[in-house]
């Protein structure tokens, strides 16, 4: 190691002996870095979990353009939209298809916990509006008071849910309806809900009779091929009458609802804070192993800067070190935030992951923060006389 | 008069004062000095006298703050860092803290004195710092780290590493004071033989009676001033 760094930058590698010369203090420095890389992978990870779950929703449908209700934030809320803008919105040339999607929350009363699920009311018969597994399975919703299952519902254990096919159907009663579960599909618990569902839109008239099917909640639309959604949504906004109606292409709905989550909402304000705090935190951390260091080396710089060696072969051993302990440091600090996560996202259901994009700037900021720590450092250095630093 | 080839080191006029406001204390009074070239001169004087504070003026270690130091043909005062930087790396240093890195190896320590001048191969560099150490009695002690040298052996892997760039002068502060009687006058040897082949120049600080007997010049002071100055008859 030391031959290779004394290869790579030309002369002895200092930092590298530096700080493989004391094994704990040298140890303690990497747990440092390790910590606040863990600290900062956590508090990101939980953050993305907003995101993840909050998009969760936009991927059981497949739509061009949505039309929502003034007061709709998200997908899981806000109020009706009249049918008939969907008939008017066929209108237009360049859109293709619509229907409409029925929203509500049902609780399923277990003997052991209550699951509240984000229960969608679709059209099975068109399954065009559907994604993958759910339009696969969108048959057995044409049975009468039948659902799918969000299979990674929290409280629901995974044999429950291996046990729901259309042979060994479950049955529960929800608001006096008897709802049966032919099978389940790949959902995840959210922020709002413990899982997700999925019936006919028949079947959730049945279980809301309140609810009629002229006002569903949101207006899925299609548009043919080549038209811009973005184009034609905004002359849909021209052709509805009602213009307090939120009508987006469904990538900016999702978008606008993901903003909505992290900046309006307590839990994505809180999150969006943590990270903040995480890193200030992480850049404490790595600031006082990096100037402690510098700190204790003070004596052996100056007489390097006696012997006539610049400020800049200070900054390369910094660098050196910075470069080192972010490398070193990062490889723990990555495994057990893995594991962490890995580990509360089993016990909450949330989507907590590790992504690389999260390792690349954990890994880049780190690096960046030691550097400009050590390099804060050293200017002392650069100031004083060598001989009062003896 | 003689050039500046003759004397590399001159000094005219300087004061030189400690601390700030109240406190402020001078501790040079117009010290006026040149040093001739290849000469060992030596700095004797109480504690407290400005010894030190000369010699860390006269090697750039010090910013000077009123006067004027010459140094190989470059005027210090006031001079920009890059000068300060070049100009160091042609002087040697041997601290009376011997000042050696505590995470490198006795050669490592020495070939610090010989990359301050840039690239060197490392093997070169190697086979240079070992031959610096042997010249000072440390041939068998290459690979140990500081920590496991004693006080002497330390001083002397300083002495190795002030020597080792092929320096013009040579800044010394006690540089005997922890040595025996051997190395001691080893050392000096070394130091006598490098004025008269290379013609490093040498000023140092030191009480030892061994070196005062075979300096060029003996410079005392007191108080801040130069209060003898003595020129040893050539032998």
């Amino acid at each position: 190691m030391s031959r290779l760094l004394a290869l790579l930058f030309g002369r002895l590698p200092i930092g590298w002996l530096q700080l493989t010369h004391s094994r704990t203090r040298f140890a303690a420095a990497l747990a440092g870095v390790a910590f606040a890389n863990v600290l900062v992978f956590v508090q990101l990870g939980i953050m993305n979990s907003m995101a993840t779950a909050t998009l969760k929703s936009y991927d059981f449908f497949s739509a061009d353009i949505m039309i929502s209700a003034p007061d709709a934030n998200s997908m899981t809320e806000g109020g009706n939209v009249a049918r008939q803008w969907l008939l008017q919105a066929l209108a237009d040339p360049e859109v293709a298809a619509g229907t409409g999607l029925f929203l509500a929350n049902v609780t399923w009363q277990r003997p052991t916990k209550a699951l509240a699920l984000t229960t969608y009311g679709v059209d099975p018969a068109q399954p065009e509006f559907l994604t993958g597994e759910i339009a696969a399975k969108s048959g057995t919703l044409q049975l009468q008071n039948a659902g799918l299952l969000d299979r990674f519902s929290r409280g629901l254990k995974r044999e429950e849910a291996a046990a729901i096919r259309p042979q060994t159907p479950l049955s529960f009663e929800a608001s006096g309806t008897t709802l049966t579960l032919y099978d389940t599909f790949a959902g995840g618990g959210g922020f709002g809900g413990d899982g997700y569902m999925v019936v006919s839109d028949q079947t959730f008239l049945n279980l809301f009779p309140a609810r009629t099917s002229g006002a569903p909640d949101h207006i899925l639309l299609t548009v043919v091929p080549g038209a811009d959604p973005d184009a034609v949504a905004l002359r849909l906004r021209d052709l509805i009458s009602d213009k307090t109606l939120r009508i987006r292409s469904y990538a900016a709905a999702a978008q606008e609802d993901l903003t909505y989550q992290q900046t309006k909402r307590p839990t994505g304000i809180i999150f969006g804070f943590g990270v903040i705090i995480g890193i200030l935190v992480g850049i404490v951390i790595v600031y006082q192993v990096l100037s402690t260091d510098v700190a204790d080396h003070l004596r052996e710089y100056a007489t390097f800067k006696a012997m006539g060696y610049g400020q800049w072969f200070f900054l390369g051993i910094v660098f050196e070190e910075a470069l080192i302990l972010g490398v070193l440091g990062f490889v723990p600090g990555f495994i057990v935030a893995t594991g962490l996560l890995t580990a509360m996202a089993k016990a909450t259901t949330l989507p907590l992951l590790m992504t690389s994009k999260m390792a690349m700037m954990v890994f880049f900021g780190t690096v960046a923060a030691c550097s400009l720590s050590g390099a804060i450092a050293t200017r002392r250095l650069a100031a004083a006389d060598p001989a009062d630093l003896f | 008069m003689a050039s500046d080839d003759d004397f590399p080191i001159a000094a005219q006029g300087l004061n030189h004062w400690f601390g700030s406001g109240e406190a402020r204390k001078q501790a040079l009074y117009d010290v006026n000095l040149r040093v001739r070239r290849g000469s060992l001169t030596v700095l004797v004087g109480p504690s407290g006298s400005g010894k030190t504070t000369v010699l860390t003026l006269l090697g750039c270690l010090r910013d000077v703050q009123e006067g004027s130091v010459s140094l190989l043909g470059h005027e210090v005062h006031g001079a920009k860092s890059d000068l300060l930087i070049s100009l160091r790396k042609r002087l040697g240093f041997i601290f009376q803290a011997h000042n050696l890195h505590a995470s490198l190896t006795a050669r490592q320590n020495v070939v610090m004195g010989l990359q301050v001048h840039g690239r060197v191969d490392p093997a070169l560099a190697d086979r240079a710092a070992a031959h610096a150490l042997t010249l000072v009695g440390l041939g068998d002690r290459l690979d140990y780290l500081s920590d496991n040298l004693s006080g002497g052996q330390k001083q002397r892997v300083a002495v190795a590493r002030a020597m080792v760039g092929n320096p013009d002068v040579i800044f010394a502060d006690e540089p005997t004071a922890a040595l025996d009687r051997d190395s001691g006058s080893n050392v000096v040897d070394l130091i006598k033989k490098l004025g008269r082949e290379r013609g490093t120049t040498t000023v140092m600080v030191t009480h030892d009676n061994r070196i005062l007997d075979r300096a060029d010049r003996i410079i005392t002071l007191e108080d801040g001033r130069i209060v003898a100055d003595t020129e040893a008859v050539p032998a």
